[in-house]
């Protein structure tokens, strides 16, 4: 059956096709609609879950990968940095049922902390990554990637990034699902205990096997070599790869060269492709890591070669590559001209900048403002996290000093209040990240008496990633209603001995409960529990009486609600965004914000 | 076929919907179809693009600068913003009614859909549409989408005969909206035809 999805959903069909048992993974933009398109398809006997983060994940894939299953992960590229322990070791001891672990890149960043590169992740662990360049390559080139794992015995990398993750196709899957049949976990200590000899010994077969696989890339149908031989050429991988061929609409004889198979390096492949050039060009996203092996081949066989990339100026190191740099690229490496024609708007009238923002009536924004009143002249650090409320660094709210990595907003805390006494020390942490990576936190500050206040904003959802279920929302992606795990009960079974739960919505009690918190030593923990406005939009609508306001914008510059608007010097409630949450309302000195007339 | 669409706007003004029912509506009548969107953190309130190309020798996700030939901008800032993906001859269907973001009521530097008009009517072909007052008769902006599609559809610069969108939109909104978002349809071809008269 023909469907039209996103490169997601035929990473998806792609593993079905090639007969999946077990998927796991942890949400993250660009990557969090592969779980869910397995979810909606016909998938039964697929053990399908969203892990509590992707170390979790990649672990229980492993086990069924140990037992012949097929067996997927799914993650963003920093997720691969959770999952990297587990990763290392399997890397040695391989696999028996196909282990593919998807980590998609995130070039731009777009919605990401870092541009790291997981082709690099795959040479660190020494095994084979696949880089498809659009949907259509990702459906047939994931069924590959579990073939291969399965000749070789070794877990493999698949690595799309986000331009791929999120173009949609129409691809030609089947109507039925069935996982390949397995033998089931055979017991064999020799070969599943990781030992130091064991790693000795494996590591010599990683690298001869590596050696094997290089050559069987060679043949490989992805990796394609077209135009004519000529003394220039350009080798390109990933979308890049796309984008250098719509460039090249017209110039098809230019020499053009896709590596979808970063690692192992298919170097007989290449040295073919490249016989009698001179001159490369490389154009890739992220890393220079295939411009780096070309130069290493052109060394080891003392080619006559020039090569042009990130490493020589040519190509920028950061941010996402694109038609239009790319054929800028392209023209003055080929002297040819690729540019179309545009419409010049360099005399456009000034726009509005518009960064990301929380959405009106969003909970976290109430939570946030009661902190920050709670706080008002007081010397006090916010550290924040991952996820929707990382945005909570806005103007007017500013109440983000810091963010580094999932979990890192609670064990950062501590480590203020060791180094700065004289300050209030909070965490900001979401109700996913809380269980993906919060609670060892808790544990350590409990432990080592650290003076936190740890704020739980728990809108019952993985809400920046497309609304996933985690631990505490009672219901998992097997669809089975199951126990909640409540985040009170963990605290207080940690040894957190002030755990209060407001709801953010209440604007006074919030704030009280930060006073209460205040005077206290050690860990105090408060719950802001209110749903997502995203997923239980309601009814209620706010507005503004025009008679009793007095412009001051007041509930503008304190809350900076998106539905707070001007229209001529005067303040209004645009109708169609306002939730009704009531936030604003409690600001205006005047009382000239209340619930719609009916 | 070759075509290009780009579909614009600000977060959550239904787009992605516009998009859908777009390359829904080329496949059905036999073209190949791709397409991207903005997804993640910037959906937030952020600007927004969906790109449509119809057609089989189209490689990259994203239309290239220069290469679309109907802008549907649902947001005059934002038809400004992405009249660089605009062909030359092209046409740009745009609501003038604009999308304040936060940072603008903050600090009010004149952000204004008139200026917005005007700029964008010296560059390119335009149609104009006010949203508020094109949903008026329906009740609520949520039909703005669809007029905003009858109005491609009726420009001829869709590329797509009417019938086959319409029954596209069959298939993607609720059987109880069907009826008045056929109608949000027509009225948007109206606009069209009666903006091509002139
Ligand atoms: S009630 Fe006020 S703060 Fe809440 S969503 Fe509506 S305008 Fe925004
Ligand atoms: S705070 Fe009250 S009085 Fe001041 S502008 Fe807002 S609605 Fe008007």
């Amino acid at each position: 059956m023909k469907q039209y999805v996103m490169g997601n959903g035929a990473i998806a069909l792609g593993a079905l096709t090639a007969g999946v048992g077990l998927v796991a993974g942890y949400p993250g933009t660009p990557s969090s609609e592969i779980i869910e398109t397995i979810s909606k398809a016909p998938h039964e006997g697929v053990h399908l879950e969203w892990s509590v983060n992707e170390k979790a994940a990649l672990e229980v894939a492993v086990a069924a990968a140990y037992s012949g299953v097929r067996s997927m992960v799914t993650m963003k590229q920093m997720g691969l940095n959770v999952a990297s322990d587990p990763l290392m070791s399997v890397a040695y001891l391989g696999v028996k049922g196909g282990l593919v672990i998807v980590s998609a890149d995130d070039p731009g960043p777009i919605s990401s902390q870092t541009e790291q590169d997981t082709r690099r992740f795959a040479d660190f662990c020494r095994i084979p990554v696949f880089d498809p360049a659009s949907p259509e390559e990702a459906y047939g080139m994931i069924q590959e990637a579990f073939a291969y794992s399965e000749k070789y015995g070794t877990p493999v990398l698949f690595r799309p990034t986000t331009r791929v993750c999120h173009a949609y196709a129409a691809i030609e899957a089947p109507d039925h699902f069935a996982p390949r049949p397995a033998e089931g976990f055979v017991r064999d200590p020799s070969r599943w205990v990781i030992f130091p000899r064991l790693s000795y010994m494996n590591h010599a077969k990683m690298e001869k096997r590596n050696a094997e696989i290089s050559k069987d890339f060679s043949s490989f149908r992805f990796n394609t070599a077209e135009g004519n031989p000529s003394e220039k050429a350009v080798v390109a991988s990933g979308v890049s790869y796309a984008y250098v061929k719509e460039c090249l609409k017209g110039h098809e004889d230019v020499r053009l060269v896709r590596i979808a198979t970063a690692f192992p390096f298919p170097e007989d492949f290449v040295l073919q492709a490249l016989r009698g050039v001179k001159k490369v060009l490389c154009i890739e996203e992220l890393s220079p890591y295939v411009e780096e092996q070309i130069l290493k081949t052109a060394g080891k066989h003392h080619l006559d070669l020039t090569v042009s990339g990130k490493l020589d100026g040519s190509v920028p190191h950061n941010g996402e590559n694109s038609v239009e740099l790319c054929s800028d690229i392209l023209d003055r490496f080929l002297g040819i001209r690729t540019k179309l024609e545009q419409v010049d708007i360099s005399d456009a009238p000034a726009l509005p900048v518009r960064p990301p923002v929380l959405c009106a009536g969003c909970p976290h924004r109430a939570s946030f403002y009661a902190v920050k009143q709670a706080m008002k002249g007081k010397k006090a650090v916010f550290c924040g996290d991952i996820g929707c409320y990382t945005l909570g660094n806005a103007m007017p709210l500013d109440m983000v000093d810091t963010c580094l990595c999932m979990g890192a907003g609670i064990t950062m805390a501590q480590g203020f209040d060791y180094t700065n006494p004289d300050t209030v020390c909070f965490a900001f942490t979401g109700d996913s990240t809380f269980f993906a990576s919060g609670i060892t936190g808790v544990v350590n500050a409990v432990y080592n008496g650290a003076n936190i206040i740890l704020c739980v904003l728990d809108n019952s959802t993985t809400a920046m990633t497309g609304h996933q279920p985690h631990p505490g929302t009672g219901r998992n992606m097997m669809g089975s209603p199951v126990e909640k795990v409540h985040i009170e009960k963990v605290l207080e079974g940690i040894g957190v001995r002030k755990i209060l739960t407001v709801d953010p919505l209440q604007l006074e009690d919030s704030i009280r409960a930060v006073q209460e918190c205040l005077p206290e030593p050690g860990v105090r923990a408060i719950i802001f529990r209110s749903p997502c406005v995203a997923l239980a939009k309601p009814e209620n609508k706010m507005a503004v009486d025009p008679a009793k306001c007095i412009s001051c914008k007041k509930c503008i510059r304190e809350i900076g609600c998106p539905a707070l608007v001007t229209e001529g010097g005067k303040v209004k409630i645009e109708r169609n965004l306002c939730a009704g949450c009531g936030l604003c309302s409690c600001i205006c000195p005047v009382g000239a914000i209340g619930g719609e007339q009916k | 076929m070759n075509k290009d669409i780009l579909i614009c706007g600000v977060g959550g003004q239904g787009t992605v919907l516009a998009s859908k029912i777009i390359a829904a509506s080329a496949m059905e009548e036999g073209h190949p179809v791709h397409s991207a969107e903005t997804i993640g953190m910037a959906q937030r309130g952020g600007s927004v693009t969906s790109h449509v190309r119809i057609g089989a020798d189209a490689f990259a996700p994203m239309i290239p600068f220069g290469s679309a030939g109907l802008l549907l901008a649902f947001e005059p800032g934002e038809a400004v913003r992405n009249l660089k993906y605009l062909r030359k001859g092209g046409l740009a269907v745009v609501n003038t009614a604009i999308t304040k973001p936060v940072t603008e009521s903050l600090k009010e530097s004149g952000y204004s859909g008139k200026v917005m008009a005007e700029y964008l009517e010296r560059k390119c072909a335009c149609i104009f549409v006010d949203a508020e007052e094109a949903c008026k008769p329906f009740g609520s902006t949520r039909f703005f989408n669809i007029i905003l599609l009858g109005v491609a559809a009726g420009s001829g610069h869709l590329g797509i005969r009417k019938e086959t969108v319409l029954k596209q939109i069959e298939k993607y909104v609720p059987p109880k909206y069907l009826e008045i978002n056929t109608r949000a349809f027509e009225a948007g071809i109206k606009i069209a035809e009666s903006e091509t008269a002139k």
